[in-house]
C-alpha cells in the first residue's frame, strides 16, 4: 500500500481539484481510500458527493473554567497566562477566560491559590468517514478558531491508513492542507511521495521553494505538477529548471482552463466532468505517479 | 484603523487586495494624512513582499521561551513533566529532556518546579522584519514599466517568516503585531477611520494563526471566489471573524464571473455587505504572476479601493455607535 499527499505550500493552487481528479482516475484501477487533511477548510468533500457512514467527537485540548464562586479576584491566573487568555470579566466576574486564546497549558490551573480554576476536556471538532464512488473518504471539521489541527489531521490519516491495510487498498490519497506549519508536517509524516501543486507565478514558486524545504527536511520525496502553466510560461520553465537542479520530476503542466470551475459547480472532479485538455493533462499526472511509486 | 484581510480558501485574492487596499490609502491623503502600515501575517508562505518590494530596515530573531533545567538544582523529582499539558518535557532517570517543538512556552514547568532548576531560553523559530515600501530609492533610476514607483505613497511594511520544520505559526504572528502595532492602535473597536490605516494579511483557513491575524482588529475583510469551495471556506472563517470574535465582516468577490450564484445568496441572507467585485481578468492574473499588483495594471482601481477603505470606515463607525447604544 502506498501513500501520496497533495501539498502547494500556497493556497488556492489546486490542490483539491488534483486530488479528486486523481482519486477519480485511481479508482478506475485500483482500490484507493482517501483522506482530507485540509481540516480548517476541508473541500474534498465538495466533489465527491460523500454519504456520511460513521461520525465521531474529536477531542483536542483543555480549555481553563473559573469558578465565580471561589474565585477571590487576586488576579494570578491572570499575571501567569501568557496567552493574554485570563481577561478581566463582565458584570461581577473578575477575570474570565478567552476561550479562543487559551491554550490549554493549565499555568494558572497550578497557580490558583483557591483552586478555583478546573480544566475541561473541549470537543473541538468532528471526524466523518464517509462511502463515495471513489472509495471511503476519511475527512473532519474543526470547529472555528480551534487549535491542535496537526492533531485531527493525523487521526484522519491514521483511520484511512488502517482502513486501506485492512482492505488491502493499494493507494492512500491525502489531500494536504497549504502553508507549512503543524497540520502540513502531520499531512506529510509517513507518505511515500508529495505531489506538489504550483501555479507559474511570482508566489507560486516562492512557496515552492519552502514547501519543498519542508518535505525534504522530514524525508519525504516530491513530484511537482504545474498548474494553469499557460498563464505564465516563463515562469513555468523557471519552476522546470528549479526542480531540474532539485532532482524533483515535473510530473505534468495542466492548461488554465474555467472548465475546472464549471466541474466544482458541478460537484464533479474535472475529470469526470470533461475529456478536454485538463483531463487529459491530469491522465498524464497519473501515468507518472504510478510510475514514481511502482503501482 | 486595524483591517484584517482573509479568506478561508487559499487563492482566492487576500494579498492582491491587502496590498493594493495599502498602496490605494498611501496615495490618498484625502483619507489619512497617516502612511499606512502593512502587516503580512501569513508568516508561513509570506508573499506580499514580492509586490510591495519593500527596503528592509530591521530584522530580529523571535520564538518562544523554551525550559533549560539546571541539573546542579534539579532533584528529578518529575513536577516539570507532570504539569505541561504538551509532553514537552520528560524525566528519565537522570536525565531531563525537553522538546523545543512540542513546547508552547507557556512557563509552567517554571513555575511549578519546586528547586527553582528551570529558566527560559529563546527558541529562535523565525524572523521579525520592518521597512518601508512605495518609493523607489532616492540613488535608484526612476522605475519605469508597470510599477510606476513614484506614483505610489509610502507603506511601513511588516513581516513575519516562519523557519522551515517549525510547526506553530502563532508565536511569530503574535510578536510580529507586538513589535509594529502600537498598543494605543490595537484596542479592538477603539480603533477609528480617521486613524492610521493598519492592514494585516492573514494566512487561509480558519485555524489558530489565523483567529491570531484577525484578534485586536476593527474590522474583517473577507476575499472570496464566487465557487462551491470559495463560500464553504467563507462561511468558515465568517464563523471565526463574526460569531467567534464578535467582529464585522464584508466581503469582496473577486474572479467575479465565474461559478454560480451561491456567494451572493449567502451574503444576502447573512447581511454581509458585499464591498467590491473584480472581475474574471486574465490579465489581472498574468500580471499576479510577475508580481505586479491590480492598482499598477489597472489604475482605475485605485479609486475603488479607496471607497473601500471609506465604506469599511463607515461600518466600523456605525457598529460602534450600535454598540454605545
Amino acid at each position: 500500500m502506498k501513500q501520496l499527499v497533495i501539498l502547494s505550500g500556497k493556497g488556492g493552487t489546486g490542490k483539491t481539484t488534483v486530488a479528486a481528479a486523481l482519486a477519480h482516475l485511481a479508482s478506475q484501477e485500483l482500490s484507493i481510500v482517501m483522506a482530507d487533511a485540509d481540516v480548517d477548510a476541508a473541500n474534498l468533500e465538495l466533489v465527491l458527493d460523500p454519504t456520511k457512514q460513521d461520525v465521531q467527537d474529536f477531542a483536542g485540548g483543555k480549555l481553563a473554567v473559573i469558578d465565580p464562586e471561589k474565585c477571590i479576584a487576586c488576579g494570578t491566573c491572570h499575571e501567569v497566562c501568557r496567552f493574554e487568555a485570563i481577561i478581566p470579566g463582565p458584570g461581577t466576574e473578575a477575570y474570565r477566560v478567552d476561550s479562543l486564546a487559551c491554550e490549554g497549558c493549565a499555568a494558572c490551573y497550578y497557580q490558583c491559590p483557591e483552586e478555583a480554576i478546573r480544566m475541561e476536556e473541549q470537543r473541538d471538532g468532528q471526524w466523518f468517514r464517509s462511502d463515495t464512488r471513489f472509495g471511503s473518504l476519511f475527512h473532519a471539521h474543526l470547529f472555528a478558531g480551534r487549535e491542535n489541527s496537526g492533531k485531527l489531521v493525523t487521526l484522519v490519516k491514521q483511520q484511512a491508513r488502517l482502513l486501506a491495510q485492512d482492505t488491502g487498498a493499494a493507494l492512500v490519497v491525502v489531500d494536504g492542507p497549504p502553508g507549512i506549519g503543524c497540520p502540513v508536517i502531520s499531512a506529510c509524516s509517513g507518505m511515500d511521495l508529495a505531489l506538489h501543486v504550483v501555479e507559474p507565478t511570482i508566489s507560486g514558486v516562492h512557496d515552492l521553494e519552502r514547501i519543498m524545504a519542508t518535505t525534504d527536511h522530514f524525508g519525504v520525496p516530491s513530484l511537482v505538477v504545474i498548474n494553469k502553466a499557460d498563464l505564465n510560461p516563463a515562469r513555468a520553465d523557471e519552476i522546470a529548471a528549479f526542480c531540474t537542479e532539485r532532482g524533483v520530476g515535473v510530473g505534468g503542466h495542466i492548461p488554465y482552463d474555467t472548465i475546472v470551475t464549471e466541474a466544482m459547480v458541478r460537484g464533479l472532479p474535472v475529470t469526470a466532468y470533461t475529456d478536454g485538455q485538463v483531463t487529459e493533462a491530469l491522465g498524464e499526472v497519473w501515468k507518472r505517479l504510478k510510475d514514481k511509486l511502482l503501482i | 484603523m486595524i483591517i484584517t484581510v482573509a479568506s478561508g480558501k487559499g487563492g482566492t485574492g487576500k494579498t492582491t487586495v491587502a496590498v493594493s487596499l495599502a498602496l490605494s490609502v498611501a496615495a490618498d491623503h484625502r483619507t489619512t494624512t497617516d502612511d499606512p502600515l502593512f502587516l503580512d501575517c501569513d508568516v508561513e508562505e509570506p508573499n506580499a513582499a514580492l509586490f510591495l518590494n519593500p527596503t528592509i530596515q530591521e530584522r530580529r530573531e523571535v520564538g518562544q521561551m523554551i525550559p533549560e533545567v539546571d541539573l546542579e538544582k534539579c532533584t528529578y523529582c518529575g513536577r516539570c513533566a507532570e504539569v505541561c499539558q504538551y509532553h514537552a518535557i520528560a524525566v528519565v532517570g537522570e536525565k531531563v529532556l525537553v522538546f523545543p517543538e512540542l513546547c508552547h512556552g507557556c512557563g509552567s514547568c517554571t513555575l511549578n518546579c519546586p528547586t527553582g532548576a528551570i529558566h527560559e531560553v529563546l527558541n529562535v523559530m523565525g524572523t521579525v522584519e520592518r521597512g518601508w515600501a512605495g518609493l523607489p530609492p532616492l540613488s535608484s533610476p526612476p522605475l519605469g514599466g508597470i510599477r510606476g514607483g513614484e506614483e505610489r505613497g509610502r507603506v511601513e511594511f511588516a513581516q513575519g517568516t516562519m523557519n522551515v520544520g517549525e510547526a506553530m505559526a502563532v508565536p511569530i504572528i503574535r510578536q510580529l503585531k507586538q513589535w509594529v502595532i502600537p498598543p494605543s492602535a490595537s484596542t479592538g473597536l477603539g480603533g477609528t477611520p480617521g486613524d492610521r490605516p493598519i492592514i494585516l494579511d492573514a494566512s487561509p483557513g480558519t485555524a489558530c494563526p489565523v483567529v491570531e491575524s484577525m484578534r485586536g482588529a476593527d474590522f474583517v475583510l473577507m476575499v472570496t471566489e464566487p465557487t462551491p469551495f470559495g463560500l464553504h471556506d467563507l462561511r468558515l472563517a465568517v464563523e471565526v471573524a463574526r460569531d467567534e470574535l464578535g467582529l464585522p465582516v464584508g466581503v469582496v468577490i473577486n474572479r467575479d464571473g465565474v461559478g454560480d450564484q451561491g456567494v451572493d445568496d449567502y451574503c444576502a441572507t447573512e447581511r454581509i455587505p458585499i464591498l467590491m467585485r473584480i472581475p474574471l481578468d486574465r490579465r489581472i492574473a498574468e500580471a499576479y504572476s510577475d508580481g505586479g499588483t491590480l492598482v499598477e495594471v489597472l489604475p482605475e482601481y485605485r479609486e475603488q479601493f479607496q471607497n473601500l477603505y471609506a465604506a469599511i470606515g463607515r461600518l466600523v463607525v456605525d457598529r460602534k455607535g450600535a454598540r454605545a447604544q
